[in-house]
């Protein structure tokens, strides 16, 4: 079967079959490593879990020199990860990952391929999911004690999510 | 031909006057000296200062945006030099030898392309600006920008070089179901955008040229996707990675971020197209109008992601009365416009504006006329009429009174 596959193949190339393609062929192994799409579904997350009670000493290693103890942000630079829900339709909007962000598979997304600022794509999985935990239990999401992995994660309902519309402009037209 | 002696006569008395005229009248001018060497890359003039804004205070400098002084711009090239910059984790230092683009996902056969695998494929060159949807989200508020930098410099204009994507899309044989491709850049935080697969088989390119020359790291090298008429951050730099997906991803660039809040708590995503505006840069905030009342140029920049810009009027009476300015050809689509009109100073106060449509019949309005739809807490997409102050003394500012 083997020797019957390479013959086919080795009789394509001398035909010249795909000649006309400058693309090469993507190695399986390359798109595993190189995919890190997570999808507002949950496809595309990995294995792992984490608790709100395993992110502390994370966040308090990783994350409170920006985002500070109490995930309220820093001098306006850093963003707070907490608080403003039920401010988002006020004239005064708290946007929080908690009061704004529609889905919690991009806090996931995020932070697995963003932060820290300082060494992206340094946090294992279980890292990831312990601190997307804290983050959602701080916001009053969660419970402290509720394990956050790939099952569980997108089944996560976010206050603010279904608030997100399609671009509606062209919304104002010139007077003449 | 013979010659006639007596004009050669009367030339070689002429000059010999002249030589005497100068010897007593002025100092001779000093001999001239040899300049410079021949060099094999070129640098502008030391006396020239045109140069990007960057925020001095800072605390994360690689994360943020610098401006182009496009108060200081000629036609409708931005120098790459001086191009805009928005990075999100700072510029990465790429090697070309060894970067690659992955096609995959919803694709019959997921695929590679190196540097020079791209530059295989005939090449394509256009001119498009790019801009961030964040250019002019200050002027939602009262922090209106003093200059045209301030207020508009996160917007530039290139000539870009490379592949339609659409090529390479079809090299990968798109499944039918595959409706998105969420774009990622190799920048040290992966920046990724959900892109609707229709654009990409539009006029979406992978460039790897600007302005004649490789593409400026801080401008994605050694690729990215160009967008034209998108917003800024959907052209991803330092691009590694087209996956097709059956719906967007849903990443923080398309949530938590360039989304734009609406009074009633509703946001609007996906808003890609960049509407027709325009700029005067020059008499533009900060500027000076020297010599007192009399002729100037008006000049400025005009722009629209939906199209051609087919016409620039500008007003001089704080929009009661419009004139058409001309524009420069040629005109190309989703590409900077400069515009002129002669212009009188009266040497009194003025209040100067300008106002663009493009081809999809779409004319900018006031800022007031953006607020009363969207509110003051829109943040991006902020496309409303620029206006500038003319103070008796020819100061420019952005405010009337100061």
């Amino acid at each position: 079967m083997l020797l019957r596959f390479s013959f086919i193949t080795l009789l394509a190339c001398a035909l010249g079959f795909g000649q006309g393609r400058i693309g090469r062929p993507a190695p399986e192994e390359r798109i595993k490593a190189m995919d890190i799409t997570t999808m507002s579904n949950g496809a595309g997350l990995p294995e792992g879990k984490g608790t709100a009670a395993a992110g502390k000493s994370i966040y308090k290693e990783k994350c409170e020199t920006c985002h500070n103890e109490k995930l309220e942000g820093r001098e306006g630079q850093y963003p707070g990860l907490v608080g403003g829900i039920g401010s988002i339709n006020t004239p005064k909007p708290a946007k929080t990952v908690g009061s704004y962000w529609p889905y919690a598979t991009t806090v996931f997304d995020y932070i697995r391929r963003a932060m820290p600022y300082d060494q992206p794509g340094s946090l294992s999985s279980d890292e990831v999911y312990a601190v997307v935990a804290l983050i959602l239990s701080a916001n009053g999401i969660i419970g402290e004690n509720v394990e956050m992995n790939k099952t569980s994660l997108p089944k996560v309902k976010m206050p603010n999510a279904g608030n997100f519309v399609p671009d509606a402009r062209p919304d104002v037209k010139a007077k003449r | 031909m013979k010659k006639d002696p007596s004009r050669r006569k009367l030339l070689s008395m002429g000059a010999g006057l002249a030589a005497l005229t100068a010897c007593t009248a002025e100092k001779q001018e000093a001999p001239s000296q040899v300049g410079k060497a021949l060099s094999p890359y070129g640098e502008r003039s030391s006396r020239e200062t045109a140069k990007r804004l960057v925020p001095a205070d800072s605390k994360t400098p690689s994360t943020g945006g610098s401006r182009t002084p496009l108060q200081e711009s000629y036609g409708t090239i931005t120098p790459s030099s001086l191009h805009f910059e928005r990075h999100h984790s700072g510029v990465p230092d790429l090697d070309p030898a060894t970067h690659e683009l992955l096609i995959h996902g919803l694709v019959e056969q997921p695929l590679v392309y190196s540097l020079a695998d791209l530059k295989r494929f005939p090449a394509t060159t256009r001119v498009h600006f790019v801009e961030c949807s964040g250019n002019g989200t200050s002027e939602y508020t009262a922090a209106l920008g003093p200059t045209a930098q301030v207020s508009h410099g996160l917007a530039s204009c290139s000539e870009w070089t490379g592949v339609p994507v659409k090529l390479l899309l079809a090299e990968a044989k798109l499944k039918p179901e595959a409706k998105w491709v969420i774009a990622e850049g190799g920048d040290a935080c992966k920046l990724a955008r959900s892109i609707p697969l229709a654009k990409l088989m539009d006029d979406a390119m992978i460039v790897y040229a600007q302005n004649g020359e490789a593409i400026r790291p801080e401008q994605g090298y050694p690729m990215r996707l160009l967008l034209p008429g998108f917003e800024g951050n959907t052209n991803v730099k330092w691009i590694r990675r087209l996956h097709a997906t059956a719906e967007p991803a849903q990443t923080t660039h398309e949530t938590a971020y360039y989304t734009d809040l609406m009074p009633d708590g509703k946001a609007r995503q996906f808003s890609f197209d960049l509407e027709g505006k325009s700029v005067i840069t020059h008499p533009s905030g900060g500027q000076k109008l020297t010599g007192g009342a009399g002729a100037f140029e008006i000049t400025g920049l005009a722009w629209s992601g939906r199209g051609k810009i087919t016409r620039v009027e500008v007003s001089s009476d704080g929009g009661k009365t419009w004139k058409d300015a001309e524009l420069n050809q040629p005109i190309h689509s989703k590409a900077f416009v400069r515009f002129r009109m002669p212009w009188n100073w009266d040497g009194g106060a003025v209040t100067l504006q300008s106002r663009a449509t493009d081809d999809s019949g779409y004319t900018q309005v006031s800022q007031d006329e953006l607020a009363a739809a969207r509110g003051r807490n829109y943040r991006y997409h902020n496309n409303g009429i620029k206006v500038w102050y003319i103070q008796p003394d020819g100061s420019v500012t952005h405010a009337a009174q100061v």
